[in-house]
């Protein structure tokens, strides 16, 4: 990854609470996995970013290495790795999602 | 793509005590879900459960054969209170 693409990585989930890597848009997700995490953030209500991977290669490639994780859809909460799809539903349904989305949007 | 087999066996390599169910979601040997049971995730986040996984399968999912990967990450422990298997 080369420094100015770790540096736009580093920006991108320092200055937004929750930052969503996914495959397309919030209105148009590219990808199954990416739309899950887009749902569920829709029905928390509450304020994400998001960044499509799929118009980026860099970030493509970047986020990948930045967060040893191999697969995209990718969701940061306060500058720190929360997880994938399946680990953003599974706090959901166990309830640890909603009170820690509240917390950091508090913090 | 590969075979539900070989998802297995490379999990298990990284994963020597693990219990591992592969379903293929799409019958295209590429979009898999598994479930996983291993006394090497006590203790750990799910984030770290599922990097041990990646690690396991690195190259499948690197040279893009498995194209989509769906995990379910449980201790032993878990499982026995659960009381499913």
């Amino acid at each position: 990854m080369s420094p100015e693409t770790k540096t736009k990585i580093d920006d991108l989930v320092q200055q937004n609470k929750i930052m969503v890597f996914m495959k397309g848009t919030k209105l148009m997700p590219q990808c199954g996995f990416s739309n899950n995490v887009v749902q569920i953030m829709n029905t928390l209500g509450v304020p994400f970013e998001t960044v499509d991977v799929l118009a980026d290669p860099e970030v493509r490639q970047g986020i990948k290495e930045y967060s040893d994780w191999p697969t995209i859809p990718q969701v940061y909460l306060n500058g720190e790795f929360l997880g994938g799809s399946d680990i953003l539903i599974k706090m959901y349904q166990d309830g640890n999602l909603q009170e820690m989305v509240e917390v950091a949007l508090a913090s | 793509m590969i075979s539900p087999d070989q998802v297995e066996s490379m999990i298990k390599t990284g994963l020597p005590d693990a219990k591992v169910a592969v379903q293929d979601l799409t019958g295209g040997g590429d979009h898999y879900q598994v479930a996983i049971v291993s006394s090497a995730f006590e203790g750990l986040s799910l984030v770290k459960r599922h990097q041990l996984v990646y690690q396991a399968v690195n190259s499948a999912m690197s040279s893009e054969a498995i194209h989509a990967l769906s995990l379910e990450t449980n201790t032993p422990s878990e499982v026995a209170m659960s009381g499913a298997d």
